[in-house]
C-alpha cells in the first residue's frame, strides 16, 4: 500500500502535488522540483500531456520519481490511447511499481499544441477505471489472462462548481462503481462551494482531495474565471491580489488560508496542489497551511 | 442528410489542371438540399470554370448520385458527351463521387468536401447529428446523441470542460451532456443517467461496412 492510500485510509489529511513531465528529454528541473517538496507530500501527481500539450509521458516521469524514492500518481487520460495502449500503460506502470492511478477524460487535442492530432477517447474516464479494475482481477478487457496483474489505488476527478451539479454527482457515482477510491477536484477558491459539495456527496463512500491552484496575480484570477471551466475566484480574493505589493506571496497566503479552513471545517480529506509551473512555491503554501 | 460543401475553387482548379473539357455531375438529393450539387450550383460553377478557360460540355443532376443503377442509367444518356470529355467534376458527396467514378472511364474529381451526416435545421443551416456508430444509444440519452454531439463522444456523462453550458472545443456548441440531462429530466427519465455505459465494441464497426439484405439467408449483415 502506498503513502497516499495509507494516509487517506487512516484519516490523515492527505497532500498531493502536481508535476508535469518536461517538454523534452531534460528531466532535471522537474526532478529538482519534486525533491523540493518530496518530504512534505504523500504523493506526486504526474500529468498526462496536460492541456493536450506534448511532453514526456506521465509513466516515464513516474518511473524517474520512483527511482529517487518518491511516490507518484500516474495520470491517464482517454485522449491519446485506445484500450490496448491504456492497458499496456497500466501493465508497465505495475511493473515499475506505480501504486496510484488517476483516470481523466483529457482535454481535447484542439486546445493543445499539436491541434491536428486525432482524438481517441476509446475509453472515457469511467472506462479507464473499469480497465484498471479488470486488470487487477487478473484478466484484460478482452478476457485474456495476465501473467501478473497490477493493482492501483484508483482516483478520478470531479468539478464542484458546475451547473447542473447533479450531472457531476451522477458521473462521480459511476466512477466509484468503476473502482475510484479518491477524487481530486478542479481548483476551488470559495469555501461555500466545498460546503455545498460536501453536503451533496456525504452519502458517498469516497475520499476528496480539493484542488488548490495558487493565484499569481489578479489578472490570472480574472483570466481563469473567464476561461477555465469550473473555476470561480471570488471578487474579494481578486481585490486582495490587486491591492497587494507582492501578489505571488499573497496568492500563496490565500492558498494556505483556504487549506486551513478546509481542514478545520473537515470539508475534505486532503488537498491536491497544482502550482502549474511554480512548483518551487509548493513548500511555502504548505508552510502557510501548517502542513 | 449528407452535408457537403464546395471545395475551395483554387483546389478545383488544381485538380483540373490537365483537363480542358469537363462534365459536371451533381446530385438531386442531399447535395441539392445543401446547395452544393443542385442545378443552380452547377450553372454557377459552369460560369466560374469558363472564366478560367475550361470548356464545360454539359452537366447532369442524377436523381441520386449514390445509386449505382440510377447513375448508370443517367450516364448512358450522356455517353457521347463523356466520350469527348477529359474529366468529370462531381458535386455529390464522396459516396456519389465514387459511384460516378466506378461508372466512368475518365478521371472523376471531387468538387465537394463531404462534411457530415446531419440535420437540415433550415435551408442553409445544417448540424451534425449522427456518426453512424452502428450501435445507437439514443434510447438512454433522451434522443440526443453523445457520440456525435459530445466532441469526445463520452458515453457516461460530461467531462469538466463545459463553460456556461458550452463545449470547450467550440463555444458555439452546447455541451451534449447538459442537453441530455435537461431532456431526460423533462422526460422523467433521469434514472437512465445512472447506468454505466460499457465501452463501445469497435470490432462491430470495422470499415468498410456492407449490408446485404439479398443474401440467401434472407438478410442481415
Amino acid at each position: 500500500m502506498g503513502f497516499l492510500q495509507k494516509a487517506l485510509e487512516n484519516g490523515e489529511f492527505a497532500v498531493t502535488a502536481e508535476l508535469a513531465p518536461p517538454k523534452g528529454t531534460d528531466f532535471s528541473h522537474a526532478l529538482q522540483c519534486a525533491e523540493l517538496f518530496s518530504d512534505r507530500v504523500h504523493a506526486i501527481n504526474v500529468t498526462d500531456f496536460q492541456s493536450s500539450s506534448l511532453k514526456a509521458t506521465s509513466l516515464a516521469m513516474c518511473k524517474a520519481l520512483i527511482d529517487i524514492g518518491l511516490e507518484p500518481v500516474l495520470q491517464i487520460t482517454g485522449r491519446d490511447r485506445n484500450r490496448i495502449a491504456i492497458q499496456g500503460e497500466m501493465l508497465s506502470a505495475g511493473f515499475f511499481g506505480v501504486k496510484n492511478l488517476l483516470a481523466l477524460t483529457g482535454d481535447h487535442p484542439t486546445v493543445g499544441d499539436n491541434p491536428g492530432a486525432k482524438p481517441v477517447y476509446d475509453l472515457d474516464s469511467v472506462g479507464i477505471l473499469q480497465a484498471a479494475t479488470k486488470l487487477a482481477s487478473g484478466v484484460d478487457m478482452g478476457g485474456n489472462k495476465l501473467a501478473g496483474s497490477p493493482s492501483f489505488f484508483l482516483g478520478a476527478s470531479v468539478t464542484p462548481e458546475y451547473d447542473p451539479m447533479e450531472l457531476q454527482i451522477v458521473k462521480m457515482v459511476k466512477k466509484i462503481k468503476a473502482g475510484a477510491k479518491f477524487f481530486q477536484t478542479q481548483a476551488v477558491y470559495d469555501i461555500n462551494t466545498m460546503e455545498k459539495f460536501r453536503e451533496m456527496t456525504k452519502h458517498l463512500n469516497t475520499k476528496i482531495l480539493v484542488g488548490i491552484i495558487p493565484l499569481k496575480s489578479a489578472g490570472m484570477a480574472k483570466f481563469m474565471n473567464k476561461n477555465i471551466p469550473g473555476i470561480n475566484v471570488p471578487d474579494n480574493l481578486i481585490d486582495r491580489l490587486k491591492n497587494s505589493s507582492d501578489p505571488v506571496k499573497e496568492g500563496i497566503k490565500i492558498a494556505g488560508e483556504l487549506i486551513v479552513e478546509l481542514k478545520n471545517k473537515k470539508l475534505c480529506d486532503g488537498v491536491h496542489i497544482m502550482a502549474i509551473g511554480a512548483e518551487e512555491n509548493i513548500p511555502f503554501i504548505l508552510d502557510e497551511a501548517g502542513l | 442528410m449528407i452535408i457537403s460543401e464546395h471545395k475551395p475553387f483554387e483546389e478545383i482548379r488544381e485538380l483540373l489542371k490537365d483537363a480542358e473539357k469537363i462534365v459536371l455531375i451533381g446530385c438531386g438529393e442531399c447535395a441539392t438540399a445543401c446547395k452544393s450539387g443542385g442545378e443552380e450550383e452547377l450553372i454557377a460553377m459552369t460560369k466560374k470554370l469558363e472564366d478560367i478557360n475550361k470548356q464545360v460540355l454539359g452537366f447532369i443532376v442524377p436523381e441520386t448520385s449514390c445509386n449505382y443503377l440510377l447513375v448508370r442509367r443517367d450516364l448512358r444518356k450522356i455517353r457521347d458527351t463523356l466520350n469527348e470529355a477529359d474529366a468529370v467534376l462531381s458535386f455529390a458527396c464522396g459516396d456519389g463521387a465514387q459511384t460516378v467514378a466506378k461508372l466512368t472511364k475518365i478521371p472523376v474529381y471531387p468538387g465537394n468536401n463531404t462534411l457530415f451526416l446531419g440535420e437540415v435545421e433550415r435551408i442553409g443551416k445544417y448540424s451534425e447529428a449522427c456518426r453512424t456508430c452502428g450501435d445507437c444509444v439514443l434510447g438512454s440519452t433522451g434522443g440526443i446523441c453523445p457520440v456525435t454531439r459530445c466532441s469526445k463522444s463520452l458515453l457516461n456523462g460530461p467531462c469538466g470542460g463545459a463553460k456556461d453550458g458550452k463545449c470547450e472545443v467550440n463555444p458555439e456548441n452546447d455541451c451534449a451532456w447538459i442537453l441530455i440531462y435537461n431532456k431526460l429530466k423533462e422526460l422523467g427519465q433521469l434514472d437512465k443517467l445512472t447506468q454505466i455505459q460499457e465501452p463501445k465494441d469497435f470490432s462491430k464497426i470495422a470499415y468498410p461496412r456492407n449490408l446485404n439484405l439479398r443474401d440467401k439467408n434472407g438478410g442481415g449483415k
